[in-house]
Formats: structure tokens, sequence, C-alpha cells
């Protein structure tokens, strides 16, 4: 085996092992769920006409959207009563609004969720628009939605799909999960894509530390003539979208574009399992798999939550935190956000969520810079972390701007590899807020 | 849950296990099979100059910052080592203490304490006792290995190393070279010993091979071209070059310096390459016999001029065209 590899990249301890072999459960809808109008990149969703407190909804139905192109509708993932509408907690930071449903436990789907026909005679403006009206975002975890990058402009050919499912970040398995369980569905939503897209072939990445799973892809692509399946070194950041597509198709997404300026389309397996069920069946994106894991988790687990389920209620099925519990986040290890407590919800961008120990939590203070270049030898993208974090801290923004601080996507490599402890990526960040604001002006 | 105890910070939330302490302690393992080759060529002498000197650097840099961790992270007793390698094996003791002190004090902790220096502090230490007292370490002043006499006065008997002459090089085997019984620096005389440590650092990750690659090369080619071929032949005269005075030490483990050389991997060529001219330049045409304390120094000062011409192209970059 072996494939193409991308320069820079580390070797963190995995953990993989605590959920790897445990199958994806059904996590029982909770009484109350809290859905936030943006779980998306791009326009914050609000409430429909009639989606008002005290209206009783149903699973599935639509009950937020919004009129921007980049944006995807939100939907009710239980049967129930609004209780309230207003802002609350959300995983990424500041409170947004949020409609909060008790359920009635009938689980009763909207009549809008059904299969919409004959598949074949779907064009590919038709999936889009299903893709769309499912509310559909990348499950990876940057949540951009899905039908906007299958709609790439006329004058952009976009000949290949790249399925991600690399799953690189330490901890997390619930891609390895969706692989093992749902390999049809992930072919037949690849189909879907490769179909809206008018590409000619697909390729599904898989990180070679997921060995069953590059196996079970691999039935189910046999007789497939266009659909390959990549296994892939195992190296962080192995599922970067550019480190993914050069590994993958040998393609270099350029400094400031996109994939499809190289004619690529990149989605996650769960991505593509939520297309086939928003296709076949008509279901929106109401549910996802996430890992719950790491040193502070009593029972750790890969489960199906509904969308808008409490991250404490999460918690208490996985059998609570532990006592020395010090950090909660949602997300890997590597890019995810710490969270300052649980009571936020579940949204369609949550992969995982993990709790650490002391033992497992790392609080240093940080010493100057020796200078050793192994931030500059890690970062998948040939940045000089520590030139670009001395630039920040000493508010030389033209001067990170010029060491290509913009590049960076923030996948931690810098500072996870730094022997003095530098923050490089937090410095990084600094920098480019600030040139994003003075590129505004 | 008792939400105050948590823990909210940039990601990533998981670190490498590595510190400054932990790679210091690597450099320090490294140089052990130099340290052990010292004691074993030069004896008890040697021992005696490398514990002065190390003991001398960790207290001067725990006094002037005045920390009761001695040890600490580690680089004031890696530079203690490396000073006490770059003198002859018996020196005086005051010696060793003042350039084992100024290394510390004028090489790193004027410029800003460890990440900050300017330039090599081991061989700063070394300038400033080859300006202030040249006799000791200028001329016929170097010590015959005597191997396996830990306690034999080494200096009794000296000579002049295999670098001031013709005459005083063909009295030594590439072999001897090699191993290391030939009269030198009490750490700079085994090339085995060096590789060895060097290995180490390279598996750990610690050292480009760039570094000591360019700087070797350019040593062995330059020599073979150059050096007249004087030693049994051109190869031989370039190999002799390599083997013989400071170039191991200086390009295994002074060049590779983190602190003072560029973080970039085209710089690190550069530098590496650029200490190889300019030790050939001093020993080739210069007045001094040797050359890579110097070579090294002036290639520090370049290092921040490298690095900001070798930024690297990010990943998907085009090169803009001037």
């Amino acid at each position: 085996m072996g494939s193409a590899v991308f320069k820079g990249g580390i070797h963190p301890d995995y953990h993989k092992e605590i959920t790897a072999s445990m199958a994806v459960s059904k996590m029982k809808a909770p009484s109350t769920v809290v859905i936030p109008l943006q779980q998306h990149i791009g326009a914050p969703c609000e409430p429909l006409d009639g989606i008002e407190e005290g209206v009783r909804v149903k699973m599935g139905q639509k009950i937020a959207d919004s009129s921007g192109f980049v944006s995807a509708p939100i939907h009710a993932s239980v049967s129930g009563t609004i209780k309230t509408i207003g802002a609350y907690n959300h995983p990424l930071g500041r409170p947004v609004k949020a409609i909060t449903i008790e359920s009635d436990e009938q689980e009763e789907w909207d009549e809008k969720v059904k299969p919409p026909g004959n598949i074949d005679d779907l064009s590919p403006d038709d999936l889009r628009k299903i893709i769309r009206e499912a509310g559909i975002v990348g499950l990876g975890g940057a949540t951009f939605p899905a039908h906007v990058k299958l709609s790439p402009p006329p004058e952009k050919k976009i000949d290949c799909v790249v399925i991600n499912g690399a799953e690189c970040e330490p901890y997390l398995t619930a891609d390895h999960r969706i692989m093992l369980e749902k390999p049809e569905e992930i072919i037949y939503g690849l189909k879907l894509m490769i179909k809206a897209l008018g590409a000619e072939k697909g390729v599904i990445g898989i990180e070679e530390n997921k060995a069953d799973a590059i196996s079970v892809m691999e039935q189910a692509v046999a007789g497939e003539e266009n659909i390959t399946v990549a296994p892939l070194h195992t190296k962080y950041p192995q599922g970067a979208e550019k480190m993914l597509i050069l590994v993958t198709t040998g393609r270099k997404v350029p400094s400031g574009g996109l994939p499809l300026d190289i004619g690529v389309v990149n989605h996650n397996v769960g991505t593509a399992v939520a297309i086939t069920n928003a296709v076949r069946e008509g279901k929106p994106l109401i549910e996802r798999v996430v890992t719950i894991t790491g040193s502070g988790i009593n029972k750790p687990a890969n489960l199906l939550i509904r969308v808008g389920t409490l991250v404490s209620d999460v918690i208490e099925v996985c059998g609570g935190l532990k006592e020395d519990t010090r950090k909660l986040i949602t997300g890997g290890p590597m890019m995810g956000l710490a969270q300052p407590n649980a009571d936020m919800p579940v949204i369609k961008g949550t992969s995982g969520i993990l709790a650490l120990t002391d033992q497992d939590v790392y609080i240093a203070e940080s010493s100057p810079c020796i200078r050793c270049a192994k931030c500059v030898e890690a970062c998948p993208v040939q940045l000089l972390p520590t030139s670009i974090a001395q630039a920040a801290e000493h508010d030389l923004f033209k001067k990170a701007e010029k060491l290509h601080a913009m590049d960076c996507f923030e996948c931690g490599c810098c500072s996870y590899v730094c022997p003095s402890k530098i923050p490089l990526t937090q410095w990084i960040r600094v920098a480019k807020a600030e040139i994003a604001k003075a590129n505004k002006k | 849950m008792d939400n105050n105890k948590m823990v909210v910070s940039s990601s990533p939330h998981i670190r490498s296990i590595e510190s400054v302490q932990s790679v210091m302690t690597d450099v320090l393992i490294a140089l052990f099979p130099a340290a052990l080759m010292a004691v074993l060529l030069f004896g008890y002498q040697a021992l005696i100059t490398m514990v002065i000197s190390v003991a001398t650097a960790m207290l001067a840099e725990a006094l002037w910052l005045r920390k009761r961790d001695i040890y600490s992270d580690g680089s004031a007793a890696v530079t203690g080592l490396l000073f006490a390698m770059v003198l002859p094996p018996s020196p005086p003791w005051w010696l060793v203490v003042v350039g084992a002190a100024s290394a510390i004090i004028i090489g790193k902790q004027v410029f800003g304490g460890i990440g900050y220096n300017i330039f090599n502090p081991a061989l700063v230490g070394r300038a400033v006792v080859v300006m202030s007292w040249g006799g000791h370490l200028v001329g016929r002043v170097w010590s015959q290995p005597q191997p396996f006499a830990f306690t034999a006065d080494i200096s009794a008997v000296t000579t002049a190393t295999p670098l001031s002459g013709q005459e005083e090089a063909l009295a030594v085997s590439l072999t001897n070279l090699f191993i290391g019984s030939a009269p030198g620096c009490l750490g700079e005389t085994s090339a085995l010993a060096l590789l060895l440590g060097a290995a180490w650092l390279f598996y750990k990750g610690h050292i480009d091979l760039r570094i000591p690659g360019g700087f070797i090369g350019v040593v062995f080619v330059m020599g073979a071209v150059f050096g007249g071929g004087f030693y049994g032949g051109a190869l031989t005269t370039g190999l002799f070059h390599v083997l013989a005075g400071g170039v191991m030490l200086g390009a295994l483990f002074m060049a590779t310096d983190m602190v003072t050389t560029p973080v970039t991997t085209k710089g690190k060529l550069i530098f590496g390459i650029g200490c190889g001219i300019i030790t050939m330049m001093i020993r080739l045409w210069g007045t001094s016999p040797e050359g890579v304390t110097y070579a090294i120094l002036l290639m520090n000062a370049v290092t921040p001029i490298i690095d900001n011409f070798t930024v690297p192209q990010q990943f998907g970059g085009v090169k803009k065209s001037a």
C-alpha cells in the first residue's frame, strides 16, 4: 500500500482504541432539544413564519431558513412543542439564537419527509435542491453547506470527488464507524455527488490505522469503475482538505484558492451518508454520529445523536464525567474547542465530545523560542510558524501577512511540537484576525 | 459537574512531551561518547576540565538569573560541556572558569538569555580565551593522547596539532584521526564518538542533516581541490581536512546549535556551506591553522539575514515574478 505524502505533519498518540471497536448506538432522543439557528458557515437562519413559542412541530420539519445562498436550513430533531426561542450557549463561543423544543416522545415525522421518487430521474439541480432543503453541511466539522460545494461556477469543471475518511484527529472514531457500518450509503452518496457535479471519478481516502475500514470500503467499491479507495499514511493532518486532495489526486490547492480551482470537490464520509439519506428517504439532517471519549468520560461511546441534544445529556448517557476532568472539548484534541461547561447543544458539526482529566490536560508556561525549527518541519503548508508568531507578538501584522499567515488553517501541529510550549497556533490566529481586519478597511 | 474547574484554552489541546529540558538533555547524551573518549585519551585532566567548565557554566547562569534550579533547562550544562570540548585537555583551571562564565554571560545572558543569543555561547567563550590567553591555545601546547592512562599527566608531552603543518599532518594516520588518537581539543579529536552522538540527535529529530552535510561536504571538496594533495592524494587530503581539527565537532554540535542557526531548510544548507567555505579559507589561505570557530561565529552573525531570504514557498503558492 502506501500513498503519496504531504510535507510536515505530526504523529500524536491517537487513543482511538478507546472507542474504535464500539458500534454506533442510537442515543434516545432527549426530552428537550436546543437547536441553534446557526450551525453552518454562512448566513444565520431565522425562524420560519408560524414557528413561535407554543407551536407544535414534527420531527424533520423545517423550522428555520435563510435567503442567503451560503446557508443551510434547520429542522426539528424531535416532535414536540416549541418552548422558547432565544439566545443559548453555542459550541462556537458566543450565544446564538436557538429554538428549544420539548419533545412529546411521539417521534412523529413531518409529512414532507418522504422519498422524492425515482432517483434516476433527478437532475443535478434537483439533487442540489434536495441536499439544500435537507440542511446538509460538512459533517467533518467545518460545516460548510454541502449544496454550495456541489454548485461550482460553470467555468470550473469538476472531475473528481474526494471523500474524506481519513479521520486524522486523535480520539475520534465516528467516521471510522460510519465506514464500517454504512459503506453502501457512503458509495451511494458519492455517486450522487459525482452526478450532481458531472464529475468523472471518486476517491475515498482512509488512513492506514483503520485497516478494517479500508477493506470494508474496498469491498464496497468492488465493481465500481470510477471509484477507488486510497489507503493513506497515518499522519496528522492527513484529513485536512489540502493534504487529502494532494495525496489522493496529486493536485495542489493553490494558496488562497479552493479545491474547485483544481477540479476537485471534497466531502466527509458522514456528509455522504447524510446526502444518501436525504435523496433516498427525504430525511433532513437531524442527527449525527458523535464520538464521546477521553480519559474523563466514564463510558466512552460512538452515539447517533439528535442535533440539539445538550452535551450535558450526552455525558449523562455516557456515565458522567470523572471527578478530575479538567477539560471538555467539542471536536478533536487538535482543532476542537474547549468549553467552559456542558450546557450547550450538539450541533451538525460536532464530531466528538472529548473530556480530559488532569493528567491529560497540558498547562505549562511557555519559555522563549529556541529556534529548533520543529514547527517549521511540522507545518503542512510550509510556513514559518515561529516567525509569524513572533511578528504577531510584536504587532507586526504586515510582516505576518508577508510570511503567508493567511495560509495557515490552524491544524495545531506547530503548537503540538513546540518544546518551548509556545502557543504558536494561537498567535497565528491573532495575526490572521488582525490581517483580515486590516484588509477589510 | 463543577463548571468552574474546566480549563478553556485555544487548540491544540494536546502537546508533545518534548521540552527544552528534554532537548538539552538529549544533546548532553549525544555528547557523552565524545566526553568518554576524551577521558580515555587524555585521562583525568580532561575529566577535571569538563567538570569545571560544566559547573562554572551552570553556576554562572543560576547566579545571573538568581535561580536555585541549577540544571534548569539544561542549556547551561550543554554550553559548559561544549566549551570544555573546544579547549586543550588540560588548560589552567582559571582559564576554564573565565571562559565558561564568559560563554554564559557574554555569549548568552547579555542578549536576553536562552533563545535570544546571536552567537554560539561556547564559541564566544573560546574566542574570549583565545584572544586573552592565546599562549595556552596556540602553538606547540597540545597534549599527546595517552589512551587508557587515566592518571597520566598528559601536559608533560606536548606537540602541535595535525593542522599546524604538513610534517605534523603526515605524522597522523586517517584511522587515528577517525578514532581520535591525535592531539587536539579535548572533545574534537574523535570523529567516531562525535558521529555516534550526532546519530542520536538525528534519531531524536533535533538536528537537520543539511547543516553538517553542507559544512563537511564543502570542507571535503575544498580540501580535495585546493589542499594540494599533500596527504597522499586529493581525496585523502580532503578527508584529512574533514577529520583533523574541529570540523566534526563544529559541524555536528556547534553549527547545529538551534538558537544561532537558521530555521528555514534552505537556510540551513546555506549556513552549512558558508561554514565550510570560511573554515577552509582560513585554513588554506589564512594565518591561523584552524578556522572552525570563526567560521561558525561569522555565519551566526548572518543567520537572521539568511532566514529573511529563504522564506519557503507556502503550500500551493506561486513564486512572485520580481
